[in-house]
């Protein structure tokens, strides 16, 4: 099992490797100067030239990517030229809070969606699974950002149950409490749609798996209806949705950056839509590749999961 | 022709030629779905005639008239803070935001479905080499690649869409490829092959036509997202640029006024949910129609056991010596408004450690008739119409679902065809054991390994305790249906219904798991209701056979009695058809025709069509079972009698 | 029955995996296939028997250039096709056809059975559309189907009907040879029978040879004149049918035939459960039945035994140190 795990991060390494290189390529394609393009009109032609110098600009496409490659190698990001910091100082800040965000997000999408999806399954065409597979339909068609500013409006504006943005209060915030308050809408809202695809996705598993033969041994041999169910056949079915799972890891982390800029949410979303705003290109460059790492590490967790469950992946 | 209908109780009846009205008509039978084409219709049109309608320019500013609400004179639903109609700005905020996904599902598509196509059929060095890449570009969180792509060609509708379709190439080339790679793989391109054909033929003649319905169903799932997606980028500034309005910056431009003018960013809003919900619904509809693993509710939830709905009850006075007695049994399965009569009226008896066989073909009841005993069946469709099981003289039709599941397993047991798909995959083989152990005895979980292990003893398996930890997969056939039957022996049965246990197996293997029955059925005094469609397998193991027709027995008797002298013209045809091990010169008579689909039971016999012994009167009435002999019946009027048996 | 042989078979093999990989390590192989070596004479019927595994569909795919063998050499009618196959299968598709297992499986459900017949007359004989059209005509006739069913799907068949469909395709292009791989074993009995009848019937009228692959003893001994016994890639045994199934020398042999279910036979005699087939990643250095074999001795664990012929009937012949004495 840990040989499996080591070959599997292992085996993350060339898709890390894989990443730096699109992002590589796709900054390679702005059009015209890039290192005005990345200094902005703060450019001046000493820092232009500079810049020139430091990205290897006058060498190789190939030559100037291990240059790169090097530097993000040491940790250095560059520098942004709208904020004057460290590129990575400010990334990992940023993280941090998307990183609250999207865990609790997936955690309260995993859990509905699964919930869900049995309900619905167990319960197939009752009232039950009519309204659970409605209500995940509108949950799958509803802009997200759009809901969040509805919830603004209601929960926040109108009932003022909830804080309307931020990550803490700004007199007196800082403790758990604030921050689960303010946690609360934007997470909600986050999950929505994951929640829907889990949900859909967990009861054709579970139909599907219901149908399988090994479930009529089990029927067979006298075990209760609810190992049926409960034991055997969630078993298989979650084989099938953690990968999804997975999945959907990535459009959570990926509609932050909706979710944040209704939310004022203090995370990497916000920070990467004001930094294209601004073409700050570096900071754009560092906040991408620090997501989609995560993103990868991720999903060779839920590869591993999946592997733990099912022997014959091993 | 209607030799080119169905012919087992599980197809479904004879379907029309296929074509576009039929699947349009099963759209239009989807109320969903039906409410999601309207809707989306009803919005299509609304966002093409924006031009002929008399608008005001969606551009034009009036700061006069700045934040008018819904309802206002002149603007239906009021005017955002420049002053500008929202109305107007709607409808054509929403051709360009359908333009927009439509284009960029589109390209998706296309390149998706080709990459994936290509990967597929290819296999190999190419597809890992596709792949490879697809897997880097799914790397990336799903917007945040866009994100990139906008960060660097700028901001506009444009890049917009060619960023949300390039994050969306990936599922296409992931879905494409599964399909095509397994495409690849059958048959019928190998037979292409053969057939002359060339590697591009063969892909795009082949297996894209096969591919096709899974790339429309692929796209009417995901343009909804990309609507989204772009109204997402919009909304964020990075999409379409002002004056220019799509649904989404409509809504960003609304966000900024939220808290004073809701109806700004409000009515994009519902537009962009309408929109999405009745492509979503559509889509749906879509997938269910084209998808025929969703056809004919083929997803339906089999539930814990089987629907009875007893028409008749026969009587249920128990008989000395039998221990499954079995009077009357009918199990039908519904489809649609067909009614298909699987089993239709059996009789049989299994005493204590006799070994019943049933031999029938496909489609012949023989396994609905073992499974219905103990409510196997799956329901829906299946239903138990009438008849009775008595078990120890107890009506297990009667009797309640606990009773049941405490039966099962216990004094009745199960042995199935296939012990690779009937075990559980994610367990292991003790584990299975002992589940199946403890279901019935109240033993400890040490208690019942230890019994696990005997149990693989019993059933000749070597290293019992170290095969406990063995998952299915890591047995051969045979050993897995040693454990299959070690499961069956868990709790004493008195009968054990084996449904063509030996069918999956090699014949030497088949040999030794029959031996191996055929054993333990006597050192255990057990009954074996045994089905099976070989005779071979019949002469090994079984004492008497009941030979099954078109959902009833058509003759039964001593198995020496049934190979030696049968009397129903079907099952001399049944044995004769076969070739047989030592006689290479016997002459094989095939029968012709097909048996009748269960459906439209003729009503006379059933065999009549194929009988060369048929006469008028075979077709005018049913065709009662009459005793020949002591235990022997047989449900026909003109038998065969001992001088002609081998006609 | 002409002498000379039509197909020949030499030494030929299969290996799946194998190699290195990227960092040099030796990719676990599979020798699928290992030094088979037969001939067939035109006009007869060779039949192939096996249990699963045994190598007999890969071989059935070499022969008719869907899969490349990767040592040994089959030559047809004096013609290497291995190395002709490789760039242009049509010309051997012409003299060599195929008849697959699951008759559903091999016709494309989105084709008309017009169109799937109609592919062979296309690419491989370039006939126009008036000879294509008679000879369809000719091809539903020989395999006794209507013709109103050449605008068909397949999924209006039977299985039976699908087969021999299946076999009019395999007839289309005029072939020298059928390869038959299991082509009874997915259908009912009753069905079984006519299908075998229509093979039976269409070898006299167009004077084919069979090579007629299978798991199911009885079904090969009623249709073979010669027939080989495969076991874990290599022919165990080979000879003229009648020998073989009256007096078998392989031990194997011996085991499969007598545990062959039939009508009125009432013991089976039956091995240990001890008793599977090698690890094919690990194949024993002698005879792979070595651990079954109630016969083995020492020796046989050593080295693989030849194909040896047996004294009096050199053509029957059998890869065993200690055979049974033919009868």
């Amino acid at each position: 099992m840990s040989a499996y795990i080591a070959k599997r991060l292992l085996a993350a390494i060339p898709v890390i490797f894989g990443l730096t290189i699109i992002v590589f390529l796709i900054m390679a394609m702005i059009p015209g100067d890039p290192a005005t393009a990345i200094l902005g009109s703060y450019a001046t032609p000493e820092n232009v030239e500079k810049l020139n110098r430091d990205l290897g600009l006058d060498k190789p496409l190939v030559q100037q990517y291990f240059i790169w490659l090097g530097n993000m190698l040491q940790g250095d990001f560059g520098r942004s030229y709208t904020l004057n910091r460290p590129v990575i100082d400010e990334v990992l800040e940023r993280f941090s809070a998307t990183l609250i965000l999207a865990g609790t997000s997936l955690v309260l999408c995993s859990v509905l969606g699964l919930i869900a999806g049995v309900i619905s399954a167990v319960r197939q065409y009752s009232w039950v699974d009519k309204a659970i597979t409605f209500v995940v339909l509108i949950g799958i068609s509803v802009p997200s950002f759009w809901l969040g500013l509805l919830l603004i409006l209601v929960f926040a504006v109108n009932l003022k149950w909830f804080p309307a943005s931020g990550m803490y209060a700004i007199y007196g915030g800082g403790d758990l409490p604030d921050l689960l308050k303010h946690l609360f809408l934007p997470a909600l809202t986050l999950a929505v749609v994951a929640t829907g695809v889990i949900a859909r996705l967990t009861r054709t598993a579970m139909l599907e798996v219901l149908r399988q033969d090994f479930i009529r041994t089990a029927r067979a041999k006298g075990v209760t209806e609810s190992t049926v169910i409960y034991k055997h056949a969630f078993k298989a079915a979650l084989v099938t949705v953690i990968p999804v799972i997975g999945i959907q890891a990535g459009f959570v982390l990926g509609g932050a950056v909706y979710i944040e800029t209704v939310f004022q949410w203090p995370g990497i979303g916000s920070m990467l839509v004001k930094a294209i705003s601004t073409r700050d290109l570096l900071l754009v460059q560092g906040g991408v590749l620090v997501v989609a790492s995560a993103y990868v590490l991720f999903n060779l967790a839920a590869d591993v999961v999946q592997t733990i469950l099912d022997p014959r992946l091993r | 022709m209607a030799e080119a209908t169905a012919t087992t109780a599980a197809q479904k009846p004879a379907k029309k030629p296929k074509g576009r009205p039929d699947s349009l008509s099963l759209l239009l039978n989807n109320t969903l779905a039906t409410a999601g084409l309207v809707v989306f219709a009803l919005i299509v049109l609304a966002a093409l005639a924006a031009p002929l309608l008399p608008l005001p320019d969606p551009d034009a500013t009036a700061p006069a008239d700045r934040l008018l609400r819904p309802l206002a004179e002149g603007h239906l639903l009021g005017t955002d803070a420049l002053g500008r109609d929202i109305l107007s700005r709607l409808l054509w905020g929403t051709q360009v935001s359908l333009l927009v996904g439509i284009s960029a599902t589109l390209i998706a598509a296309f390149f998706g479905s080709l990459i994936g196509l290509v990967a597929g059929y290819a296999g190999g060095r190419v597809d890992t080499l596709l792949m490879r890449g697809i897997d880097m570009v799914m790397a990336f969180p799903y917007i945040l690649l866009a994100l990139a792509i906008v960060a660097v060609l700028g901001p506009g509708l444009l890049n917009a869409l060619y960023a949300i379709a390039v994050v969306n190439i990936p599922f296409f080339a992931r879905n494409i490829r599964g399909i095509a790679l397994g495409l690849s793989r059958r048959e019928f391109v190998d037979a292409a092959r053969l057939s002359g054909k060339s590697n591009a033929q063969i892909l795009f003649i082949e297996v894209l036509p096969n591919v096709l319905p899974v790339i429309i169903i692929t796209m009417s799932t995901t343009i909804g997202w990309m609507i989204l997606e772009t109204a997402g980028l919009s909304f964020l500034g990075l999409g379409a640029q002002p004056p220019q309005a799509d649904l989404g910056s409509m809504l960003g431009d609304g966000r900024k006024i939220l808290f004073t003018a809701p109806h700004v960013s409000i009515i994009p809003g519902v537009m962009i949910f309408a929109l999405v919900m009745s492509i979503n619904l559509l889509g749906d509809g879509v997938r269910d129609v084209l998808d025929p693993r969703l056809k004919s509710g083929a997803l339906t939830r089999p539930v814990a056991r089987t629907a009875v709905m007893r028409e008749d009850v026969p009587d249920v006075t128990p008989r000395p010596d039998t221990v499954l007695d079995v009077r009357g049994l009918k199990t039908e399965f519904r489809f649609g408004g067909e009614i298909y009569k699987a089993v239709g009226g059996v009789d049989l008896a299994v005493g204590q450690g006799e070994c019943l066989g049933v031999v029938g073909e496909s489609g012949s009841g023989k396994s609905v008739t073992a499974m219905s005993i103990m409510g196997l069946v799956p329901t829906p469709p299946g239903r138990i119409a009438g008849g009775a099981a008595l078990l120890d003289g107890e009506d297990l039709f009667a009797a309640s679902d606990e009773r049941i599941r405490k039966l099962r397993g216990s004094a009745v047991s199960h042995v199935f065809q296939d012990p690779l798909s009937t075990l559980h995959p994610l367990f292991t083989v003790g584990d299975q054991l002992v589940e199946a152990i403890q279901a019935h005895q109240p033993l400890s979980k040490s208690e019942a390994t230890a019994k696990a292990a005997d149990l693989l003893k019993v059933v000749r398996i070597p290293n019992p305790a170290e095969r406990l930890k063995a998952y299915p997969h890591e047995l051969s056939g045979g050993m897995r249906q040693r454990v299959c039957i070690a499961m069956a022996l868990a709790d004493d049965a008195k009968i054990i219904i084996a449904d063509e246990p030996t069918t999956a197996l090699d014949v030497t293997v088949q040999a030794q798991v029959l031996s191996l029955l055929d054993t333990l059925r006597k050192e255990k005094n057990a009954g074996i209701l045994f089905i099976t469609h070989d005779f071979g397998v019949v002469s090994a193991i079984c004492d008497r056979v009941a030979v099954m027709y078109a959902g009833k027995f058509v003759e039964t008797g001593t198995t020496e009695e049934i190979l030696n002298s049968p009397a129903h013209p079907y099952t001399a045809k049944l044995i004769d058809c076969v070739p047989v091990l030592g006689e290479p010169e016997r002459r094989l008579d095939a029968i012709e025709g097909r048996p009748p689909v269960v459906n439209n039971l003729p009503v006379g016999c059933a065999f009549a069509a194929r009988c060369p012994r048929a006469q008028d009167d075979c077709r005018a009435a049913p065709i009662p079972l009459t005793e020949m002999g002591k235990g022997r019946t047989v449900r026909c009027i003109h038998p065969l009698t001992g001088d002609d048996a081998d006609v | 029955m002409s002498d000379a042989p039509l197909l020949s078979i030499e030494k030929a093999e299969r290996v799946f995996g194998g190699g290195r990989s990227l960092f040099g390590q030796p990719k676990p192989a599979v020798h699928a296939v290992q030094d088979v070596t037969i001939e067939v004479r035109k006009g007869e019927t060779l039949g192939v028997v096996g249990e699963s595994g045994c190598g007999k569909s890969t071989l059935a795919r070499m022969i008719v250039g869907l899969d490349a063998p990767t040592g040994g050499r089959i030559v047809f009618d004096g013609r290497d096709l291995v190395a002709e196959a490789g760039h242009d299968l049509r010309r051997l598709s012409r003299e060599v056809q195929y008849v697959f297992q699951d008759p559903v499986a091999s016709l494309n459900p989105r084709k008309t059975i017009r169109t799937i017949l109609e592919a062979p007359l296309r690419y491989l004989l370039d006939l126009d559309r008036p000879a294509r059209e008679k000879r369809l005509g000719e091809l539903m006739d020989a395999v006794n189907l209507a013709p109103e069913f050449l605008d068909r799907y397949p999924h209006e068949f039977s299985g039976g009907q699908a087969q021999r469909i299946g076999i009019a395709r395999a007839l289309a292009a005029d072939p020298k040879l059928i390869v038959l791989d299991e082509p009874v074993s997915a259908l009912d009995v009753s069905v079984q029978a006519q299908v075998l009848n229509i093979l039976d019937g269409l070898k006299d009228q167009f004077g084919l040879t069979y090579v007629f692959i299978s798991h199911d003893l009885s079904v090969v001994e009623s249709v073979s004149d010669r027939v080989a016994v495969m076991y874990f890639g290599r022919i165990v045994e080979i000879g003229a049918g009648k020998t073989i199934f009256r007096s078998p020398r392989h031990p194997y042999t011996h085991l499969l035939l007598n545990s062959a279910p039939a009508p009125g036979r009432r013991s089976l005699i039956a091995e240990d459960a001890n008793t599977e087939l090698p690890d094919p990643y690990n194949p024993p250095p002698g005879c792979a039945f070595y651990a079954r074999c109630p016969r083995h001795t020492d020796e046989c664990n050593r080295a693989v035994p030849p194909l040896a012929g047996a004294a009096g009937d050199e053509t029957h012949r059998a890869a065993c140190f200690h055979p049974h004495e033919s009868k």
